[in-house]
């Protein structure tokens, strides 16, 4: 087993009253596709979006490569090699893919964008990943199909010498076929060294990707395993209820009230 | 122009990319290359009606002399609708950097007769206007981008506010002692024999304006705002910044305009600039800028600036009434958006 990349510790995170998060611990592996399951409200988006810096926490620390680290912003992620990439993708439709994948990162100088040289890059990370589906990488975002745009987010994430990728549902809104090439991807993601967290509702690209899979409950860790260590229907069990046998919370919330 | 090579791996027809670097495929984006057309036949049928008048000399510097306030204020507006936002205040900036500019020039001289003051008047009343107009623009981009009030409504605010600030200052009487200097180089002078100044300097700010739009961080930061602003967010582009200082770019040339406009008239027209935000808005829409942002170019709306001026010179030289001119020019504006959104439609269908 591979030494944790990205380590989450007792995280907490309330927004006013509603407390999201509860003591949450979570860990990557680098080669690794850690599935983050849990039911809808359940804070899988929320603890995505605390690793990302875009909301910060109330407590509990971050641990990247063994060091303590504090995340306070997109930039900080972003420095450390944490890429999201998000439900809505968050691409611009009327740049291209070359504009949208170094969006913020232009490279060039003093101010002065070099096309030539994102371009070339552009269209290298496209090939490490093997895509093909992109014909021009100067086509418009928005003439993309949901599969080229969930690549193209993807291959905006690994750009960077990213060591952690987290992915949004990447294939929510995605027919047979292009799931099959996002789920291609991610595992291509996992192979080349990264540590990737698959979110998903979908337990067959679970099953299918994942290396270990976390499950939220109610904003506690219920559970995290090896994939190979559960079952369909007790992952299902953890989602629905927070435990399943002697695995998940011990006491869940509902029987202490 | 290697990109340009590259980047057709093997579908040339690509449209709506503002950052091609060939012009043409730039001109072919939105509908750039219609309203291109629309200007070009508008000239072929004043010039071909009447040669000996609309093809002079004397009618293109006219012409470009009295495009030259309005391109630079579209300049900056179009800045401004890339990002999805609309400025109505930069005819109100453009009056008040003028009065501002103007009074102070009259201050440093004695006798508060500005007529005859020299250069470093006229270097301090530049700075004045500039400050003047980049002031408003700053307070424009504080409320709309921190304090997130809607952009129509701030501007509205500021449309008003900047033009009764000017009345103050002035007590309503336009100043009328404009030093002699400045009208007669940057006013009414020209360089080459037959290039007038003020277009020179319009010209200076287009092409400045075209460049940092297509070519720099700050022009692709801008498409991406008025593209999706909270994707812009997510990767790390100080949206909120960028924002205050677009308003505050579109408020510095208007108080640009308002110095070139104070040296043109040889005074302040604090009355002759209330529909000035809705001729520089028709021009940047017309050249195929979308006022739902991402999209645009300032070489359309250079185009976009000069098909009411062209409207206006031909109707006058027909002697057709000059009223009949924004009705043209508005069936041009509403038919041109019309037709962008019909090839849109029809593209997003294929």
């Amino acid at each position: 087993m591979s030494e944790p990349i990205l380590e989450l510790r007792g995280i907490n995170k309330s927004f006013g009253a509603v407390h999201v998060l509860h003591d949450v611990d979570f860990t990557v592996r680098a080669g690794e596709v850690t599935a983050l399951v849990g039911d809808n409200g359940a804070g899988k988006s929320t603890l995505v979006k605390c690793i990302a810096g875009i909301h910060p926490t109330d407590s509990g620390e971050v641990l990247f490569d063994g060091r303590q680290v504090s995340i306070h912003g997109p930039k900080d992620a972003a420095d450390l090699g944490i890429e999201v990439v998000y439900q809505d993708l968050a691409l611009c439709d009327n740049l291209d893919i070359v504009q949208n994948m170094f969006l913020g990162r232009e490279r060039g100088k003093a101010g002065v964008l070099d096309e030539a040289d994102m371009e070339q890059a552009a269209r290298r990370t496209l090939a490490s990943l093997s895509v093909r589906t992109v014909k021009s990488v100067r086509t418009p975002v928005a003439a993309l199909s949901g599969g080229q745009r969930q690549t193209v987010a993807i291959a905006k994430a690994v750009l960077w010498d990213s060591k952690v990728v987290l992915l949004d549902e990447p294939t929510a809104a995605l027919g047979v076929a292009q799931t099959r090439q996002v789920l291609d991807l991610v595992r291509r993601l996992a192979e080349q060294g990264l540590g990737v967290v698959l979110i998903s509702h979908n337990m067959n690209d679970v099953f299918e990707v994942a290396d270990r899979i976390a499950c939220l409950y109610l904003g506690r860790m219920a559970a995290e395993l090896p994939t190979k260590d559960v079952s369909h229907s007790q992952v299902v069990e953890l989602i629905t209820a927070g435990r399943s046998g002697d695995l998940g919370i011990a006491r869940p919330d509902m029987a202490a009230v | 122009m290697t990109t340009a090579k590259q980047s057709v791996v093997d579908t040339p027809e690509e449209g709506d990319d503002p950052s091609r670097p060939a012009a043409w495929q730039r001109l072919r984006s939105a509908n750039t290359l219609w309203i291109g057309l629309v200007l070009l036949a508008l000239c072929v049928v004043f010039g071909a009606l009447r040669p000996e008048a609309f093809l002079t000399l004397f009618t293109a510097q006219t012409l470009l002399i009295e495009a030259s306030v309005l391109l630079v204020l579209a300049v900056g507006m179009t800045f401004v609708i890339i990002t999805a936002g609309i400025d109505l205040s930069v005819g109100s900036v453009l009056v008040f950097a003028g009065v501002v500019g103007a009074k102070t020039m009259e201050a440093l001289s004695p006798g508060g007769d500005a007529t005859d003051a020299g250069w470093g008047v006229i270097a301090a009343g530049l700075v004045v206007s500039l400050l003047g107009g980049g002031a408003w623009g700053l307070v424009n981009g504080l409320l709309i981008a921190r304090a997130r009030i809607p952009a129509l409504i701030v501007t509205l605010g500021s449309f008003g506010a900047a033009l009764g600030a000017a009345q103050l200052i002035t007590d309503g009487v336009d100043v009328r002692t404009v030093p002699s200097a400045l009208a007669n180089t940057l006013g009414s002078g020209t360089s080459l024999g037959v290039v007038p100044n003020l277009v020179l300097l319009a010209v200076a700010v287009t092409v400045l304006g075209d460049l940092v739009l297509r070519t720099t961080r700050f022009g692709r930061h801008t498409y991406a705002i008025g593209s999706n602003a909270e994707a812009a967010r997510r990767a790390g582009i100080a949206v909120t910044r960028h924002l205050v200082l677009v308003y505050l770019l579109v408020g510095l040339l208007a108080g640009l305009a308002g110095f070139m406009s104070l040296a043109y008239f040889r005074t302040t027209t604090i009355s002759g600039h209330s529909t000035d935000n809705l001729n520089a808005i028709a021009a940047v829409v017309l050249g195929g800028t979308s006022l739902f942002g991402g999209l645009g170019s300032v070489l359309g709306t250079v185009i976009g600036v000069f098909i009411p001026a062209v409207l206006t010179k031909g109707f006058v030289i027909l002697h057709v009434q000059a009223f009949w001119q924004p009705i043209a020019v508005s069936v041009v504006l509403v038919a041109a958006v019309w037709f962008d959104q019909v090839r849109r439609r029809a593209r997003n269908r294929s």
